[in-house]
């Protein structure tokens, strides 16, 4: 679950990227965040993943406080969501299970529970074949879906993806975005923001549109037009 | 840290260094070259202080036995000598071996081939412990009844004692400035090396990993980097020791 109460945030160089937010994503929602470049998304995930701490408002995500979050809570917090960038963000020295395996590692999983997992959730994705090549022997839409596993080995209760589509053809984009559906129907939390009207408009969720650092709309089975911004 | 995970950690370290080849030659040849320098620097120290031994055992004082003294009471004066603070080694050289001495030294000159003995005196050879008490160790000498005279060489012991003090000095601050220069070049390679993997650092953190589940890997690499270094450094040290 995710809480905005009239958040705001302000840069060191004096940039207000948001001027008081407000937003509720409860448990097992599938919510798009959509808004033009600079409208104060990618802002809004940063503070949702602890990177950044926000100037002022109060800010809630799955039972972390993060206005008083302690920095050794950060990684624990960080456990319960999973990450999806634009650019995939695969370490390339290591194989696709490795990249995945490490996620595991890093939450004390023992060698076991990771010889389990790893091509349990590479098969929910459609990889169980890929588990052993790197990175750039994936097309992008495979990088992607291997950055969704990453995302989904801990089971987090949230997905985050940031503009997952944004490098891929419509077709792959697609794709991505039914598997994100699929992870949704299995009771995990999905937030998607990007830029992509087509597939916002045919998927019919929640759309929360973002611009100059203001919620302008949020609505359920909304779409995402010319007409919104 | 549990144990499987130290096994992570361990592998990952090692597996780091040659994923990343090229990181892991520079940070090994900066570390072989520190040593190096180091190494070399203290080879240098320490032979010039055996050297600076060696002149400061040579530097000795001569006692020479006063002439109306019978042979017991000649000998006698040994233990009164040894009792002198600051005297480490008394021995006694008759006047006969000194001659047969100054004979060896002037084997090319005929003159002194009938020489007697006689013209020369019995003497003792003292040697002090430390050189920067010489002067009060001479006067002490020189107030045992017995002694006729002392020969000493005080401008080569103030020149040794400057030399040995500046030397000191210099060893401590060259040690220190190459101790501080190795530090800086160390930790510039271990910088240099977390950012070339910043991105894979980002991406551990938003994963969850803990900074000590980050940092393991770096500092087992590191370690591993430092003994292989050590290593090559030894061995090359040891060759420059034995050709030079």
């Amino acid at each position: 679950m995710i809480r905005l109460n009239d958040i705001q945030e302000v840069y060191d160089n004096g940039t207000k990227a948001l001027k008081g937010i407000n937003f509720r994503v409860d448990d097992g929602e599938f919510v798009f965040l959509v808004g033009p470049s600079g409208s104060g998304k990618s802002t809004i995930i940063k503070l949702i993943t602890a990177e950044i701490a926000p100037t002022a408002g109060r800010l809630m995500v799955n039972g972390y406080n993060l206005n008083t979050i302690r920095p050794r809570q950060v990684p624990l917090m960080r456990r319960t969501i999973g990450v999806i960038f634009q650019d995939f963000r695969l370490i390339e020295k290591k194989t696709i299970s490795e990249n995945l395996a490490f996620v595991m590692r890093a939450v004390g999983a023992s060698t076991q529970e990771i010889k389990r997992r790893v091509p349990y959730v590479l098969e929910l994705v459609g990889l169980d074949r890929k588990e052993r090549r790197h990175p750039d022997e994936l097309s992008g839409g495979e990088q992607q879906r291997v950055a969704i596993a990453r995302a989904l080995i801990n089971n987090p209760s949230m997905i985050i993806a940031d503009e997952p589509t944004g490098n891929l053809d419509p077709q792959r984009s697609l794709e991505i975005m039914m598997l994100l559906e699929k992870i949704n129907e299995l009771g995990t939390t999905v937030l998607v923001v990007t830029h992509e009207r087509e597939l916002v408009d045919r998927f019919s969720k929640r759309v929360i549109a973002i611009d100059n650092g203001r919620v302008i709309s949020d609505e359920m089975g909304g779409y995402y037009s010319d007409e919104t911004f | 840290m549990k144990r499987f995970n130290f096994t992570y950690f361990l592998v990952e370290g090692c597996r780091s260094i040659v994923t990343h080849g090229l990181m892991s030659f520079a940070a090994i040849c900066m570390t072989v070259c520190c040593l190096l320098i180091m190494g070399s620097f203290a080879l240098v120290a320490v032979n010039a202080d055996a050297m600076l031994g060696d002149w400061e055992d040579e530097n000795i004082i001569l006692a020479y036995v006063d002439e109306t003294l019978g042979e017991e009471q000649t000998q006698a004066l040994k233990q009164t000598l040894e009792a002198v603070p600051n005297v480490t080694e008394v021995t006694f050289v008759s006047k006969e071996t000194a001659m047969a001495a100054f004979r060896e030294e002037k084997e090319s000159n005929e003159l002194f081939d009938d020489l007697p003995a006689s013209v020369l005196r019995d003497r003792y050879q003292i040697q002090v412990d430390d050189l920067a008490l010489m002067n009060d160790t001479v006067d002490q000498l020189g107030e045992v009844s017995g002694i006729a005279n002392l020969r000493t060489n005080p401008e080569v012991t103030e020149g040794f004692l400057v030399v040995r003090n500046i030397a000191g000095v210099v060893a401590m601050i060259l040690i220190i400035v190459l101790l501080l220069v190795s530090l800086f070049i160390i930790s510039n390679t271990i910088r240099l090396a977390t950012f070339h993997r910043r991105e894979e650092i980002a991406i551990m953190k938003m994963c969850g990993a803990t900074d000590w589940f980050v940092r393991w890997p770096f500092i087992i690499e590191g370690m591993l980097h430092g003994l292989i270094g050590a290593v090559v450094a030894f061995f090359l040290e040891w060759g420059i020791y034995v050709l030079v």
